[in-house]
Formats: C-alpha cells, sequence, structure tokens
C-alpha cells in the first residue's frame, strides 16, 4: 500500500504526454499535437505538421500561371477565392496589365462574400468545439446561401477558381447581384440570432473570457495576423494598409480589440462579418460596366525577377512570392500562409491552461491544416 | 451580503442568457418559416442544377452525331493534372487531301479537378460542362471516358 502511493507521487512529478490528433475532431484535420500534462494542466504544446503535406509549391514549378490558380484553391480552401486573387494580382503586377474597374469591384465582393462565410464556418465549429451542436446547424444553413451564389456565378460551391490572371473565368450571372443583396438583407437579420445563440452565452463565456491571452507584444514578435492578431491590438489589415483590388475606395474599419484573448478573437470575426457587409453594401449597386477580363497572351511568360503580393485572407495575411527566370514557369513560388504562423503562437497562448481551454484556444485560431502544410 | 447578491445576480443571469438562446431555437422549432433542407434521393427528378455547374467535362454532339473537336491538343496542353489524352488520326477529304482528326478523346474524370481551363481555352467551343454531379462508380475504369461518340465526325464548317 505505501509503495503505491510512493509511486503515484513520483508520477505526479512527471510530465505526461498525450497525443492530440492526427485524428481528433477538435484539429479540424490532420494536425498532431503533443501535448504535455501536468494534471490536467497544459505545459507544453508541440504541433507536427505534415500529414496532409501534398508539395504544392513544388508542383507550382512545373506548371503554367493559369494553373496555378486551380492549386491555390486547396490551399486554405476556405478562403479559395482571396488566394486566388493573391496570385493573379501578383502575375497582373509582373506584367504590368492595367485590370478594368469591374474585375477589381466584382472580386472585391466575392472575396468579402468569402470572408463571411468563413467566420459562418467559424462561428459554426468553435460552437461545436465547445459543445454546442446547434451552431453548426445555424452557420451552415446562413452559408449555404452564400455558396448557392457562388455555384450559380462560379460554377463550384467551395474551391471556386473564379479569377484568372488578367480578369475573371466567366461574367457575373445575371442574378447574382439581385441574390447577393437577398443575402444580405437576410444575413443582417439572421446575424442578431448568433449573438443570442452563442455570444451572451454564459457558459460560452466563462469557457471563452480570459482564456489563450496573446500580447502585443508577443503577436508583433510570432508574426501573428488576421483576427488573432488584431484581437491582440496588432493593426494589421493589409486592405487597410496596402489596398488592392477595390478596397481604397470603399469605408470600412478596422476591427481592433485589446485583450487577446479566446473570447476576442471571436467577437473580431463577429464583427468583420458585419464590416463586409458594409463593404459589399457600398460596391453592390455601383459594379462598373466594361469587360470581364483582359485579352491575355495564350502563354503567359513573366519577366525575369521576383514579385511579392499579400493580400488578407479570412485568416490573415497571404503573401505570394514568385521568382521567374522569364519562362512560362516559375522559377520558385513561396506563400506565406497566415495559418501556419498563426500555429507557432499556439504554444504560448496554452500554457498554463487546462486541457480542455487547448480546444477553445485552438479552435479560436480558426486553423486550416491544408494551408499549414500546402 | 454583497457577494450572495452578486452570486445571486449572476447565477440569474446565466440562466436569463442560456433562455435568450432557447428563445431563438425554440421559435424555429414551433415556427420553422421555411424548411431548409432538401430530401435529396427523393428529390432527384425535380434537383435542378444552375447552369454553369461544373459536374463533368462533355463534347457536345448533334443530332446527325457530328462534334467540333479538330484534335488540336489545346485543351490537353492546357490541362494541369494530364486528364485530357488526345489520340489523333489522319483522314482523307472530299478532296483527296490528308487532315488530322481525332481519333479518340479521352477524359479521366477521377484525375479532374474541374478548373475549367480546357473548356474555357477551346477555340472551336467544342467541350462544355454538364450537370451531372452522381459520379460514383464500382469499377475504376469506368471513370476513364471517351467523349467522342463511336462513329461520330467533325461538324462541317468548323476548323
Amino acid at each position: 500500500m505505501e509503495e503505491q502511493v510512493k509511486t503515484t507521487g513520483i508520477n505526479e512529478q512527471e510530465e505526461y504526454v498525450i497525443n492530440m490528433g492526427p485524428q481528433h475532431p477538435s484539429t479540424h484535420g490532420v494536425l498532431r499535437l503533443v501535448v504535455s500534462l501536468k494534471g490536467e494542466i497544459v505545459k507544453n504544446v508541440e504541433p507536427h505538421v505534415g500529414y496532409i503535406h501534398r508539395g504544392i509549391e513544388k508542383m507550382c514549378e512545373s506548371i503554367t500561371y493559369p494553373q496555378i490558380i486551380h492549386l491555390t484553391d486547396r490551399m486554405d480552401y476556405l478562403s479559395a477565392h482571396i488566394n486566388n486573387e493573391a496570385v493573379c494580382l501578383n502575375v497582373e503586377k509582373a506584367l504590368e496589365i492595367e485590370i478594368p474597374d469591374r474585375v477589381k469591384v466584382i472580386r472585391t465582393i466575392m472575396a468579402e462574400l468569402t470572408r463571411i462565410q468563413s467566420h459562418q464556418l467559424f462561428w459554426a465549429t468553435f460552437g461545436m468545439d465547445l459543445g454546442g451542436l446547434t451552431c453548426f446547424f445555424y452557420g451552415l444553413r446562413d452559408r449555404e446561401r452564400i455558396l448557392d451564389i457562388w455555384e450559380e456565378t462560379c460554377g463550384s460551391r467551395m474551391i471556386v477558381s473564379y479569377s484568372c490572371p488578367g480578369g475573371l473565368m466567366y461574367d457575373i450571372h445575371p442574378n447574382f447581384q439581385k441574390r447577393v443583396k437577398d443575402f444580405i438583407k437576410y444575413f443582417r437579420k439572421t446575424l442578431p440570432e448568433y449573438d443570442q445563440l452563442l455570444t451572451g452565452n454564459v457558459i460560452f463565456r466563462e469557457r471563452t473570457m480570459g482564456i489563450g491571452k496573446l500580447s502585443l507584444e508577443d503577436a508583433v514578435s510570432f508574426g501573428v495576423t488576421g483576427p488573432v492578431g488584431r484581437a491582440a491590438g496588432f493593426s494589421c489589415d493589409v486592405r487597410k494598409y496596402e489596398p488592392y483590388s477595390a478596397y481604397d475606395r470603399v469605408k470600412f474599419n478596422e476591427v481592433l480589440f485589446t485583450e487577446g484573448d479566446t473570447y476576442h478573437r471571436y467577437l473580431v470575426r463577429m464583427e468583420e462579418m458585419r464590416e463586409s457587409m458594409n463593404i459589399i453594401d457600398q460596391l453592390i449597386d455601383n459594379i462598373p460596366e466594361g469587360q470581364y477580363a483582359v485579352k491575355m497572351k495564350p502563354v503567359i511568360k513573366l519577366p525575369e525577377g521576383e514579385y511579392y503580393q499579400r493580400v488578407e485572407t479570412a485568416r490573415g495575411e497571404l503573401g505570394v512570392y514568385i521568382v521567374s527566370d522569364g519562362n512560362k514557369n516559375p522559377f520558385r513560388i513561396k506563400f506565406r500562409s497566415p495559418n501556419f504562423v498563426n500555429l507557432a503562437a499556439l504554444n504560448m497562448m496554452s500554457k498554463g491552461f487546462k486541457i480542455a481551454d487547448l480546444v477553445a484556444i485552438s479552435g479560436s485560431l480558426d486553423l486550416i491544416i491544408p494551408d499549414i502544410d500546402r | 451580503m454583497r457577494s450572495i447578491y452578486n452570486y445571486l445576480k449572476e447565477v440569474l443571469m446565466g440562466v436569463w442568457s442560456l433562455l435568450k438562446g432557447m428563445k431563438v431555437t425554440g421559435s424555429y422549432f414551433f415556427s420553422p418559416s421555411k424548411i431548409v433542407t432538401q430530401k435529396y434521393p427523393n428529390n432527384r427528378n425535380k434537383l435542378v442544377m444552375f447552369d454553369r455547374f461544373k459536374g463533368e467535362v462533355i463534347m457536345p454532339h448533334n443530332e446527325k452525331n457530328e462534334h467540333k473537336c479538330t484534335g488540336c491538343g489545346i485543351c490537353e496542353i492546357n490541362c494541369p493534372n494530364g486528364s485530357i489524352e488526345i489520340i489523333s488520326k489522319t483522314i482523307a477529304t472530299e478532296d483527296g487531301k490528308k487532315k488530322r482528326a481525332i481519333d479518340k478523346h479521352i477524359y479521366r474524370l477521377s484525375m479532374c479537378t474541374f478548373c475549367a481551363l480546357c473548356v474555357k481555352s477551346c477555340p472551336s467551343n467544342a467541350l462544355a460542362f454538364s450537370q451531372e454531379f452522381e459520379h460514383a462508380v464500382f469499377n475504376r475504369a469506368l471513370l476513364i471516358k471517351v467523349l467522342n461518340k463511336p462513329g461520330s465526325q467533325l461538324m462541317k464548317g468548323v476548323e
């Protein structure tokens, strides 16, 4: 009996190491977190990535620029259109092509729809991670409307491949404007329901407030961007500081908080949905007439040099870096993906919290694993 | 006394916040304004897909069993995954000249990523997307399709 007590005493001193994932419902994909625990307290989190590595960057070196577009869909599949846009903008910048206003406005509207549907899915899955299954149904119900708009205009529901170097694949569908206006009207009515269901909920607030704090200094030094960075007070919205497409002609606020905990990361996304709706409101009625694509050469060759373009996806700053040697394929392409950088801050955020809080913290980072591995 | 008051207030506010959420779900439960779900396999006959929906690549033929594909191979070059393969043959035209035409336009549905580059780049608009989305088959070989129908010819006037 005494020996048993002794051995358990020794074990209490040791750290207990468990694997969370690669197959775990709350990691939203194949992410393996090696968690060191002391009792229920998280001591260390070590993310192991690479389970869904497909070598997209390497694959891009052997295909042409228009063909790269469909691969970028498959990195961050919830910001598919914004990823397409990033590559297109970079290629257009390198070729010094003037893009029609119509394309710029349509791309911006599509990008904001992308942001809304991504945050809707975040809301749905974040609620589910914390034990509220209702959110999942309500979030997906509203997201379905955006997917229908895309299906009508782009032909696909999620991985749209709608932008191409020089413009868009097709013109917008005649119903597009009416449908988007209907959606905005509908979503303005249903967004307060989200707040009633989850934001005000006492269990949700207890589980997220003050959990996983990230200070401004840490956010800057880790290079965390997007809603995670803005919740910590790091003003990092690329749409504001380096306006691309039609962001220079719309008015919107950058949502900023200073607390940097899980609850405020959630709040940033809720507010961003409202801001996105404001942006769409300003643009949807005045889409300029004109061409939907510039006539490009059949084989696109970038002049020799290095090109960089960054855009704001739903999760943060995506950078596309192309090194060209004058051929039809890039010599090297590098994606600075927001999720990979945000994941690095997970260890620092979750130290000292309970293992159940780790689920909430990693959920609030809104990780997309294919974007981490690429 | 103060702490008891605060505690009670917290409990009541918590219950109130839960009731507020229940009100939303309850209102939908008792008065569903619209049923959002579809009973999928049962509504298959009435299901209409959008006309731009990228189901699978097809080659439209007219009633005389003619298509527009000249066998130029631009779709094959544009396809990022090599899911299109064109096997061409030379045929003799009426005035005795030799001409290139397709023998088989092979399309591998299992490798296709629906990027629409083949349909977009075709100079004679020979390819299109169908709205078919039920692609499941029992044998993998069935996913390799020959798009031009047997005995089909090039439409007159298409070069």
